[in-house]
C-alpha cells in the first residue's frame, strides 16, 4: 500500500515537474497562476471556468477540424489546368510519390494528432462534468496531454502559406473553405489549453486503486472554496 | 508560496508525471503505479541521459543528408531541377518575400542545429554535474520544447507544394529524399526534448542517473 501525500486544509503539495522541489499552491484567485520558487515553471493555473468552457472549444474545433479535413484547402489553375488538395490529399500525394514514411508524419501531425487530441478532450471534459469520472478517462487525458505537442495545424499554416507564396509566381491561387477553417483551429486549439485545468479532472477522477480522494468528493459536498 | 527546499527525491517522495499525485512508496527503487491514474511511477525518466545521447546523435546524422539532398526534385517541359532547402530559402529572397525567406531559414535551418547544441549542451553539463546556471538551463530545456515543433515548418511546405503543382504535362514536383531526413531530424529532435529530464539539471551533486 502506497501512502499518500494529503494535502494540509486547501493547500496542494506538489513537486515541480521541471526541478522537483517540493512546494504547496495555495488557494488561487481565478486567473491567477503559481509559479515555482526555484525554476520558474507555472505549477498551476486557475482558469474561470476550467470544464465548460473548453468543452465548449473542443467541440466547436471538432466542428471545424472535420471541415479542414473534408473541404479542399484551395484551389490552383494555371493555363486552363486546375488542381485543388485537401490535407490529407497533400500527405496521400506524398505516400504516392514515394515518400510513405514522410507521408505518414505529415498526416500524423496535421490529422491524426489534433484528431485524437480533439476526441480524448471531449471524452474528458463530458465525462469530468458528472464527479467521480471514470478511472480510464485518466488513462484518456495522458494520451490527449501527449498528443499536444504533436498536433502542429498552426506550424501547418504556416507551411501552407509558405507554400502558396512560391506558387503564387507560377499559378492562380484561391483559398477555400478549407483552409478558412484551418485558420479557425489555429486559433481554437492554443484557447483550449489556456482555458483547461488538466488539476480540474485530477480532482474529480476515480482512483484506479479503487478510493476516492477527499477532495474529488465534489459530488454532494459543498465545494472547498466554499468550505472554508 | 512555501517551499520546504527539499526535492521529491530528497524527501523520498515521488511525483506522478502524468497527474502531478506525490506519493510515498515503501519501495523507493520500484514505486510501481499511480494509484490515481494508474501510470507507471519514475522518480527519474529512466536511462534519460543514454536516450537522449542516441537520439541527439541520430538527429545530428540524419542533419546532414537533410540538408545536401534536394528536398523537391521540379520538372518542367521535360527538365529536371533539384531544390534543397536552402535552395528554397534562396528561392524566396530571391522573388522579394525576404521576410518568409527568414521564416523558414530559423524554422528549418538554425532552429534544427540550435536544438542539437542546446540539448548536447545540457547533457554535457548535466553529466559534468555543472552546478550553476540551473534555471538558466531549465530555461533553455523549456525553449528546445516549445519551438522545437516549428522546424517541421518546411516539410508541410514541400507537401503541400508537391500535392497542388500536379499539372503534368506542364509541371510536376516530387518530394526528394532529403525531406525524409528533415522530418527525421525533427521527430528524433523532439523525442530527445521529451526523453531528457530536466530535473537531472537541479540533481547535480547528489546524482540519481547511473
Ligand atoms: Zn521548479
Amino acid at each position: 500500500m502506497q501512502a499518500t501525500v494529503e494535502p494540509a486544509g486547501a493547500m496542494e503539495t506538489v513537486a515541480c515537474p521541471d526541478c522537483d522541489l517540493l512546494q504547496q499552491i495555495p488557494p488561487l484567485n481565478p486567473s491567477d497562476r503559481a509559479r515555482c520558487t526555484r525554476c520558474g515553471h507555472i505549477l498551476a493555473t486557475a482558469p474561470r471556468d476550467p470544464l465548460d468552457l473548453p468543452l465548449a472549444l473542443t467541440f466547436t474545433a471538432a466542428i471545424f477540424l472535420i471541415i479542414a479535413n473534408t473541404i479542399p484547402l484551395m484551389g490552383l489553375s494555371v493555363l486552363g489546368l486546375t488542381a485543388s488538395t485537401t490535407i490529407l490529399g497533400g500527405a496521400l500525394e506524398m505516400w504516392q510519390t514515394g515518400e510513405p514514411i514522410t507521408a505518414a508524419i505529415v498526416a500524423f501531425c496535421a490529422v491524426i494528432a489534433p484528431a485524437l487530441y480533439t476526441v480524448f478532450m471531449l471524452a474528458v471534459l463530458i465525462a469530468a462534468r458528472r464527479p467521480p469520472a471514470p478511472h480510464w478517462i485518466g488513462e484518456m487525458l495522458r494520451w490527449a496531454l501527449s498528443m499536444q505537442p504533436w498536433s502542429m495545424i498552426e506550424v501547418m499554416m504556416l507551411g501552407i502559406l509558405v507554400a502558396l507564396i512560391k506558387i503564387a509566381e507560377l499559378a492562380t491561387v484561391d483559398p477555400g473553405i478549407g483552409m478558412f477553417a484551418v485558420g479557425m483551429l489555429v486559433v481554437l486549439f492554443p484557447a483550449i489549453m489556456v482555458s483547461f485545468d488538466p488539476r480540474e479532472v485530477w480532482k474529480r477522477v476515480e482512483w484506479v486503486d479503487g478510493r476516492l480522494h477527499p477532495l474529488s468528493a465534489v459530488r454532494g459536498t459543498p465545494r472547498m472554496e466554499q468550505a472554508q | 508560496m512555501s517551499a520546504t527546499g527539499l526535492t521529491a527525491a530528497q524527501a523520498g517522495l515521488v511525483s506522478c508525471e502524468t497527474c502531478n499525485l506525490l506519493t510515498q512508496p515503501v519501495h523507493p527503487e520500484r514505486p510501481g503505479h499511480c494509484p490515481r491514474c494508474g501510470a507507471e511511477l519514475e522518480s527519474r525518466r529512466p536511462r534519460s541521459i543514454q536516450y537522449t545521447w542516441a537520439l541527439v546523435i541520430a538527429a545530428a546524422i540524419c542533419y546532414i543528408p537533410a540538408n545536401l539532398l534536394p528536398v523537391m526534385n521540379t520538372t518542367t517541359l521535360g527538365t529536371t531541377e533539384p531544390d534543397t532547402i536552402m535552395g528554397g530559402v534562396v528561392f524566396l529572397y530571391t522573388s522579394g518575400s525576404w521576410p518568409l525567406a527568414l521564416v523558414v531559414l530559423i524554422a528549418s535551418v538554425m532552429v534544427p542545429i540550435g536544438k542539437l547544441i542546446a540539448l548536447t549542451y545540457l547533457l554535457v553539463t548535466v553529466q559534468r554535474g555543472v552546478q550553476g546556471g540551473t534555471r538558466e538551463r531549465t530555461r533553455l530545456y523549456r525553449m528546445v520544447e516549445i519551438i522545437g515543433r516549428w522546424s517541421m515548418l518546411d516539410v508541410f511546405v514541400d507537401t503541400f507544394t508537391v500535392a497542388l503543382l500536379q499539372l503534368k504535362p506542364l509541371m510536376s514536383v516530387e518530394p526528394g529524399l532529403g525531406v525524409l531526413f528533415f522530418a527525421a531530424v525533427v521527430v528524433l529532435t523532439m523525442l530527445a526534448a521529451e526523453t531528457f529530464d530536466p530535473r537531472l539539471i537541479w540533481d547535480s551533486g547528489t546524482r540519481v542517473e547511473k
